[in-house]
């Protein structure tokens, strides 16, 4: 670029490499962006302490299985629906199986059901979104048109239409706990990506009128290479809060269909499905219920205040 | 506002109810199984029949064919026979309806009721004790699900504290005075859960529309003018802060029929929603497309009344 023609009043300022050339004496060595960001998000007392749970979360349900070693399935009606004890720290359900086991593993399905969704709501989103914002006229409009009407469907009783439509064919090609998986994901994401792709599109539209995208395209920059390479990274910021609600909102809905019965079957015990298992039974034993809705209650509230503490950090107007 | 300004909506909302109907028509096109797999299946019926009989139910017409004539059959108001009830579909949604719309309308209310006061108090307060208090609160709020919430208060109030029934009776036996108390008290708890729930999410949005509008130039100028403190906040902040809450509580919609559908599940009342899971189990599909339908086109409907509202509070949305 050596010899080019200032063509912008921003370009007669003195030059931004003599301002970092006088701070970098100085003792702060290290800065970017994502930097900042953690600096900004661990003041979020209730965000910090919500990774550290879901951390906790995470890793149980990872590992908890290797370390608690009792059968998920095993029947034993000697001890049904018995209170915590040291034998079932959590007690036990009404065939009595081991809940604290039960959790554990179905935690891991629940906990993947809402991190595929959000991947899927996200790259559908982030795809629908670029298409919108880098194409003016009737294909953005077509596209946005599109989005209003998704996010006017009735989400619940379109997702227990088409999980009870195709739950047969599914489970036949890709096995029950598979084709259910894939199933839930896939449709849960598929309801869930409009946010997004007006997030990306709101994003495009003005960061692609900024300077450094103008040098990109004087450059010989493709519009692919444009959104991927400059547009996306700065964009991700909102991005990135509104996949963390999403894997919230996916877990509550994985749960919501599991709980009326229409989401994965008994022997598959998710949080939601042992809810539903447990809710004929409340009066006589309130533990099962109140373990297994405090796992997703505690879950979902864990990952929408870190979504909070995340948009904090990514938010460069608030001052912190 | 203008009536051009309304008919205009109403056109907009026209392309987005055919879309939507487009989208239920090929969720259940797309479905595998046959309706007439069985009588296909069936000996007994000779292959001239069954032919006959699909050719006179259009199941060998082109796709397009077959959505205009179940298009033009809803629309007739020819919604099809609940195998499951032995009566048409449109009697048994019209006499579930009610309800729903009962239970949701007392609940949005609740909603409103709790959410304006709290949310105003928190925005003109930012900060403050008072304002982190409602915020953690809402995250509680909206991080519980229904469905656990909703056995929460069973155990509390049923099961516990045995003041209100555990489930909805939609034949009380008693009259009078004692019919209202006890229609009440079985509405209370369904109510509390779809409500609180709701006025969560909403505590928030109204918390940052005020937020908003405090910080603009007029409000300034109506305490420089001397107005009082509770004047200014109800009659200058409050009244602007509406234009956007309005839409939402609208927009919001959706969500709360998902939740209805998980709540008169729980608590058995009822409306659509419980019809709609019923249905389900009993495999009675054109219950199920109705219902679907009919829960799309309250969204539609609301996002309609949101839209001439939104006209109406502000005047310069209907002129532009």
């Amino acid at each position: 670029m050596a010899g080019s023609t200032p063509a912008s009043l921003t370009a007669e300022r003195p030059a931004p490499a003599g301002i970092a050339a006088g701070v970098t004496p100085r003792k702060k060595a290290r800065f970017s962006p994502g930097l900042e960001a953690w600096r900004r998000f661990r003041r979020h007392k209730l965000a910090m302490a919500s990774s550290i749970i879901l951390g906790l979360i995470v890793v149980a349900v990872l590992l908890g299985p290797l370390i608690w070693r009792v059968p998920i399935n095993e029947i034993d009606f000697a001890s049904k629906l018995d209170g915590p004890s040291w034998a079932h720290p959590l007690g036990t359900d009404d065939l009595g199986q081991d809940i604290l086991a039960r959790l554990l593993y179905g935690g891991r399905i629940s906990l993947a059901v809402g991190f595929c969704a959000m991947l899927v709501a996200a790259v559908v989103g982030v795809m629908v979104g670029a298409i919108a914002g880098m194409s003016r006229g009737s294909i953005d409009a077509a596209l946005m048109w599109l989005a209003d009407l998704f996010l006017s469907l009735p989400q619940l009783p379109l997702l227990l239409l088409i999980s009870y439509l195709f739950r047969d064919s599914l489970t036949k090609i890709l096995g029950t706990q598979g084709g259910i998986f894939v199933m839930i994901v896939v449709v849960i994401g598929g309801l869930r990506w409009m946010q997004v792709a007006r997030l990306v599109r709101a994003q495009i539209l003005s960061i692609r009128e900024k300077e450094f995208i103008e040098a990109a395209r004087a450059l010989g920059a493709s519009s692919f290479r444009q959104v991927v390479r400059h547009i996306l990274p700065n964009a991700l910021g909102p991005v990135i809060v509104a996949g963390t609600i999403d894997v919230a909102a996916a877990i509550i809905a994985e749960s919501t269909l599991s709980f009326l019965g229409l989401g994965f079957p008994p022997d598959i015990p998710t949080w939601g499905r042992v809810l539903f298992d447990a809710k004929d039974t409340i009066d006589i034993a309130p533990h099962w219920a109140l373990f297994s809705g405090g796992a997703i209650f505690l879950a979902v509230l864990t990952i929408n205040f870190i979504g909070d503490g995340l948009r904090d950090a990514f938010d460069p107007r608030r001052v912190l | 506002m203008s009536r051009q300004y309304i008919i205009r909506r109403l056109l907009v909302a026209i392309p987005s109810l055919l879309g939507i109907s487009i989208i239920l028509f090929c969720v259940l096109a797309l479905a595998p199984g046959d309706p007439f797999s069985e009588i296909a299946a069936n000996p007994a019926i000779p292959p001239e029949v069954a032919a006959s009989l699909r050719a006179k139910f259009g199941l060998d017409d082109p796709v397009w064919l077959r959505y205009l004539h179940w298009l033009s059959a809803m629309a007739h108001g020819d919604w099809g026979f609940s195998f499951a009830s032995r009566i048409n579909v449109d009697t048994l949604i019209l006499q579930r309806l009610p309800t729903t719309l009962i239970v949701i309308g007392a609940a949005q209310l609740l909603a409103i009721i709790v959410a304006l006061p709290v949310g105003v108090l928190a925005g003109t307060r930012p900060y403050s004790v008072f304002d982190q208090i409602a915020n953690t609160l809402a995250f509680i709020g909206f991080s519980l699900p229904t469905f656990f919430t909703g056995l929460l208060l069973i155990m509390l109030f049923s099961i516990k504290l045995d003041w209100l029934p555990m489930v909805y009776n939609a034949e009380l036996s008693s009259t009078g005075w004692t019919w209202l108390w006890d229609q009440v008290k079985q509405s209370i708890m369904p109510v509390m859960v779809l409500g609180l729930f709701q006025g969560a999410s909403l505590v928030r949005y109204v918390r940052s529309a005020v937020l908003d509008v405090v910080r603009l130039d007029y409000i300034t100028t109506a305490r420089s003018k001397g107005i009082g403190e509770r004047r200014v906040i109800t009659r200058h902040v409050v009244r602007t802060a509406l234009i956007p809450v309005v839409t939402l509580v609208a927009l919001q919609m959706p969500i709360v029929f998902s939740g209805a559908i998980v709540t008169e599940q729980i608590f058995r009342v009822p409306g659509i929603g419980s019809l709609l899971i019923s249905a389900m189990l009993a495999n009675d599909t054109p219950v199920i497309m109705a219902v679907t339908f009919v829960f799309a086109c309250l969204v539609v409907f609301f996002n309609l009344i949101a839209d001439v509202l939104y006209g109406w509070l502000d005047p310069r949305i209907s002129y532009r």
